[in-house]
């Protein structure tokens, strides 16, 4: 919402500088987002008169003037311009000044006669033709032919002298205040905030044109639960013709354009009150009947932008007798659209339900200054005051004769808000001591009433927002200063704060991941669903069901993953193709499964990794994820062969478990995958589910008494079959031994010509020891010999 | 005899002086104290002395064989250590050339901001929570007050699983107040990080899915200036003690009074520059006292009890705090971007 501080002023004056005004109305509750001053990009540009006029000597359509511009000798300036007569008064841009746009002027010679600067158009200090209808549209603009522009001096400043000098300020209007989409409604806040009387003015019709109002227009609100109030009067003997300057540049400073005395005086109405107007061409009203009432559907309509609309019957619609003429609310029609030969005018000032208004701009997708003003909720005690406001102006401006009377429907029972005045609460919530006569001191600068009850307020009509204690808390605060109130430490009971059992595992796998070298990413949690296809999942993989989002922004971010696999992939891709030599990432994040009771999503947490370069490898991961299980102290950890997972390497994919439960599945990414995320390497990731890691965890370390004892140790080689796993030998070695083992770790694995086809030797150093002795040579060979029967017996493997 | 011994005394002295290794020295030590070696020798020849002369000459002979002696451990001592700096020298490294490299991951800079904030609350007694990011329309919506016909319920803003609006990606962290009014014991410290989603499309300061943090406190008698209190000591924690800090009127459906938080300028310090648009102030966060409407839904009395809530971006906290000139980084995850925190 733009501000026109020449319009505000008209209601209080307020005489700060821009910045400590917008400072003071930010702190009270209206956020000033910026402030300009119009005409600002123009400097060193003023009114001069041009004295003299010669034909350029090297030119056949320039010209050599001497311009007075009030220094004591003329300046000889050169234009092109054929429209320049002696006397006139035109702009003029000096040496050295600026122009809309960054433009800058300075003196020079063309076609070798000196130019101290540049006669200027209108468009060049960026305004148009409707911001001047009676200028000259091409060439100079020549002042003094403006029966408008009065005043003028040489040597003025021009921003001064055409009346682009307005300071505007404009304001972030929150939802609750749809009141403050005004000047009056700001006027009100800024003569609270700055504590100046303000000075409204009640408008004054005098009427008197031919004909009955009540003969000449019928209303009926058949749709009256969406219309509280529906007013409107009658202006004759219409003259369309553009609007005086004043009103043009107060629309303008507003950042609205004007069009024509009918159409400006309702945006002014709208821009001073706050309340939509429309007028609309009489003749168009078939019946002199206006019916406002549900679009029947199908119903067709084109309104002022020319565009062309099927509405249903959630819209509401201006009609007369036979057809709709204007869309409640948002847009009129084109049908009864005011014209240059527009003769009797009605003007509606009306009050729509706000949901009914924005549900069908909405559904139209045409949002208008109305439109918004409606949806918010308005007064509909506004209504009155504005058409009245309305016709005056008309009066005003001679554009027409108005209709004694007033159409005013009311489908409502206005009903003021009474409520109490508790001091004591609001100083207890607000935690400051403000006395009571202050409360009521701010309460009335912003129009809060005291009423015959003593301690009652009544709330003004167009603070709908003010519902009760807490809402006048809030004003009290505002006025009394966000900034004043003290900043205390709580007090009350003490709770205890920290990490739950979940965040202190989630804590730790990051720690775990990053000193394994992992960083960390975060991802979208939409994907496209053809994410799916590039991991390789069968068409009917029942992970496909996934929570579709209905409006998506996009395919690509439409539906919830049900696998952090393709965001993992995603990421890898992107670092592969910008060169990165390496990437090991990991991610934290959560899936989205269907199914859940209470129609809610089952949000699981995946720790995914993902790795290509600096050496990643199977076993590179596969000691992360070692690392991870063992950083968790997850009991009884195995791996297994995968080979059903299709987004991986069918030969290079495990499950890792805990005991029965699988907490996942790492390995390389099938190339295929790869492939379709666009790389050409080896990429390797792990998904390990959150909940089976937080099952797998172990509990906190207990000591362990170092050992006394020291240890024999033994190397063994045995050959056995290509097919049979060192996790089976591991797990035979374990069964071999009688409790003496302590350690069996794997140190070689060999193939060659003399251990034969399809056959390995694999070597383990194992490391025995007792707690209590020291062992004899002879234990220790006890041990080792049970473990090469086991071996032996178990998975056919023989002593090297 | 007593020639002799002086003589041999020089000239061994002399010799351990000037030796070169430690094979030298061992020579030296057998040719002048060994078995066979001259002092010995001589010493040999004490039999043939006066008993007047034997005491005289034997104590000179001793003192001959200690000088000897600890000429001998000094010199072998001196091999020794120039031997040693030799060796070390030897050793020496270029220091310039590059460690070995071990591979350190890195947190994510918007969760190291978020770390920092979890820290800071969790010292003021506040447990943190987690939440549904997929939310019923009835507790990101109506229970706080933004009821049916609210904007920002729009399709146009809010994304939605099923046809009724019921089922959504919840656009704020806010739900989690009423979910830990529905489900904890009063009072409550809590706060909610988490992702929220709104449609807005992808730039360099927007993003469909980003991150929040929620903090509400209900108890007897808390106050407005118990927020400001709370806050401004988030606010000097996170940007450095001194930190200003002022707060504004704004409008949230679920609290009243309702108040933005903003930071004084860290470049310009209020005079205003482009990094805060020329206002001198950045926006942090959002906050208020919970309207008493939101508490009686949840089956808490407003006279008895009070509470106040915020909200704060996370995206727009951690571009701050490392000074990141544009959103997308965030989620682009570029290695090189990572390994910088």
């Amino acid at each position: 919402m733009n501000l026109s501080r020449k319009w505000l002023n008209e209601f209080v004056t307020v005489d700060v500088p821009d910045r400590e005004f917008a400072e003071a109305m930010t702190l009270s509750g209206s956020k000033v987002e910026g402030t300009s001053v119009e005409g600002s990009e123009i400097s060193n540009v003023v009114v001069g008169q041009v004295k003299s006029l010669v034909r350029h000597p090297n030119s056949d359509h320039m010209w050599i003037c001497q311009v007075d511009v009030g220094q004591p000798e003329p300046l000889q300036i050169v234009t092109g311009a054929q429209n320049v007569k002696e006397n006139d008064l035109v702009p003029v841009a000096l040496h050295k000044s600026t122009l809309p746009g960054g433009k800058k002027i300075e003196k020079g010679k063309l076609r070798g006669e000196l130019s101290n600067g540049m006669l200027c158009s209108f468009a060049e200090l960026g305004l148009d033709q409707r911001d001047f209808p009676a200028a000259y549209a091409d060439g100079i603009w020549i002042l003094s032919d403006d029966p408008e522009l009065t005043g003028l001096a040489v040597g003025q400043d021009i921003r001064e002298a055409v009346g682009l000098d307005d300071h505007v300020v404009e304001f972030e209007i929150t939802p609750n205040r749809p009141d403050c989409l005004s000047v009056i409604g700001l006027a009100r806040e800024v003569s609270a905030t700055f504590d100046k009387p303000r000075y409204f003015h009640q408008p004054e019709v005098k009427g008197g044109a031919d004909g009955v109002l009540t003969e000449l227009l019928d209303v009926e609100t058949p749709a009256a639960d969406l219309v509280p109030r529906y007013t409107a009067r009658m202006v004759r003997s219409v003259k369309i013709a553009p609007s005086p300057k004043w009103m043009r540049e107060r629309l303008r400073a507003m950042g609205v354009r004007p069009i024509n005395n009918i159409v400006d005086i309702t945006n002014y109405v709208m821009l001073e009150y706050g309340q939509p107007m429309h007028a609309f061409d009489y003749r168009y009203v078939n019946g002199g009947k206006i019916i406002v009432r549900r679009a029947e559907e199908g119903e067709v309509l084109t309104t002022l932008d020319g565009k062309e609309h099927r509405l249903t019957a959630n819209h509401l619609v201006i009609a007369d007798e036979g057809r709709a003429v204007g869309l409640a609310g948002i847009m009129g029609g084109l049908n009864s659209e005011i014209v240059d030969d527009t003769v009797d005018v009605v003007f509606e000032s009306a009050c729509f339900d706000g949901t009914c208004i924005r549900k069908g701009a909405l559904a139209l997708g045409m949002r208008t200054e109305a439109s918004a003003k409606f949806e918010k909720g308005l007064d509909p005690l506004n209504t009155l005051p504005a058409v009245n406001r309305a016709c005056e102006l008309v009066e005003l401006l001679g554009a027409g004769e108005v209709v004694d009377g007033v159409i005013d429907i009311l489908n409502y029972v206005p009903q003021p808000t009474l409520l109490k005045l508790e001091p004591d609460k609001i100083n207890a919530l607000l935690g400051i001591d403000v006395a009571e006569n202050v409360m009521y001191t701010y309460l009335q600068r912003l129009g809060f009433e005291t009423t015959m009850e003593r301690g009652v307020i009544k709330v003004p009509s167009w603070r709908g927002d003010v519902k009760r204690m807490a809402d006048l808390a809030e004003e009290v605060a505002r006025f009394h200063g966000y900034n004043n109130i003290p900043s205390t430490l709580m007090r009350g009971q003490t709770t205890q704060g920290g990490y739950s059992p979940v965040q202190k595992l989630e804590n730790r796998l990051g720690s775990l991941c990053r000193t394994c070298g992992y960083s960390e990413i975060i991802t979208y949690s939409f994907i496209s669903p053809t994410a799916y296809d590039k991991i390789l999942w069968g068409q009917d993989d029942f992970h496909r069901k996934s929570f579709k989002i209905l409006n998506p922004l996009g395919e690509d971010t439409s539906i919830m993953r049900t696998t952090t696999l393709p965001s993992m992939l995603e990421v890898l891709g992107r670092n592969y193709n910008n060169r990165s030599k390496s990437a090991w990432l990991y991610e934290l994040g959560r899936i989205y499964l269907p199914g859940s009771g209470d129609g809610l999503a089952s949000e699981a947490q995946i720790l995914t990794l993902g790795a290509y370069g600096n050496g990643m490898d199977f076993f590179t991961m596969k000691g992360a994820v070692e690392a991870i299980m063992k950083g968790i102290r997850a009991k009884d950890v195995r791996f297994e062969p995968c080979a059903e997972d299709a987004s991986y390497h069918p030969g290079r994919c495990a499950y890792v478990y805990s005991g029965t439960d699988i907490v996942g599945v790492f390995g390389q990414i099938h190339p295929q995958a790869a492939k379709n995320f666009g790389v050409d390497g080896e990429l390797y990731c792990a998904e390990l589910s959150f909940d089976e890691l937080l099952i797998a965890q172990g509990s906190d370390p207990e000591y362990a008494p170092l050992p006394k004892f020291p240890a024999v140790t033994r190397d063994i080689a045995v050959v056995c079959d290509e097919a049979v796993t060192v996790g089976a030998l591991e797990a035979a070695i374990r069964k071999g031994a009688k409790g003496l083992l302590k350690d069996a770790s794997l140190f070689d694995i060999y193939r060659g010509k003399n251990i034969g086809e399809g056959r390995k030797s694999v070597a383990f150093n194992l490391t025995l020891r007792a707690d209590d002795r020291s062992l004899t040579g002879e234990e220790a060979d006890a041990d080792v010999k049970s473990i090469l029967e086991t071996l032996e017996k178990d998975c056919g493997a023989v002593l090297r | 005899m007593k020639e002799q011994l002086a003589k041999i005394r020089a000239e061994a002295l002399s010799a351990f002086e000037g030796v070169k290794d430690s094979a030298a020295l061992d020579e030296l030590r057998v040719r002048y104290l060994g078995k066979k070696g001259e002092l010995t020798a001589v010493l040999k020849q004490m039999g043939r002395l006066s008993a007047e002369e034997r005491p005289a000459m034997g104590q000179l002979a001793n003192e001959v064989r200690a000088a000897l002696e600890s000429a001998l451990d000094s010199a072998s001592r001196k091999l020794e250590e120039a031997a040693l700096e030799m060796k070390l020298k030897a050793e020496t490294v270029d220091v310039t050339i590059p460690g070995k490299q071990i591979q350190v991951g890195h947190r994510h800079p918007m969760n190291t901001a978020l770390d920092e904030i979890k820290e800071i609350f969790i010292g003021m007694g506040f447990t943190v929570l987690d939440g549904p990011e997929i939310e019923l329309a009835e507790l990101n919506f109506d229970r706080l007050n933004a009821e049916e016909g609210h904007p920002s319920r729009d399709w146009s803003d809010t994304f939605y699983f099923d046809e009724d609006s019921r089922v959504m990606l919840r656009s704020q962290t806010s739900p989690m107040q009423v979910r830990a009014m529905d489900s904890m014991e009063l009072p409550i410290r809590i706060i909610a990080p988490g992702r929220v989603y709104r449609k807005d499309e992808v730039d360099a300061t927007h993003s469909p899915m980003f991150h929040q943090v929620e903090g509400m406190v209900i108890d007897k008698n808390v106050t407005m200036a118990d927020l400001k209190g709370t806050l401004n000591t988030l606010a000097e924690r996170l940007f450095g003690e001194g930190t200003v800090t002022r707060f504004r009127p704004h409008h949230f459906p679920f609290t009243e009074p309702s108040c933005e938080m903003d930071v004084q300028c860290h470049k310009c310090g209020g005079a205003g520059c482009s990094t805060c648009k020329g206002e001198g102030w950045i926006e942090l966060l959002g906050a208020g006292m919970i309207h008493p409407h939101v508490l009686e839904m949840a089956g808490i009395d407003p006279e008895e009890w009070s509470g106040w809530a915020f909200g704060m971006g996370l995206e727009r906290t951690a571009l701050r705090r490392f000074k990141i000139a544009d959103m997308r980084l965030i989620f682009e995850n570029d290695i090189r971007f990572l390994e910088q925190f």
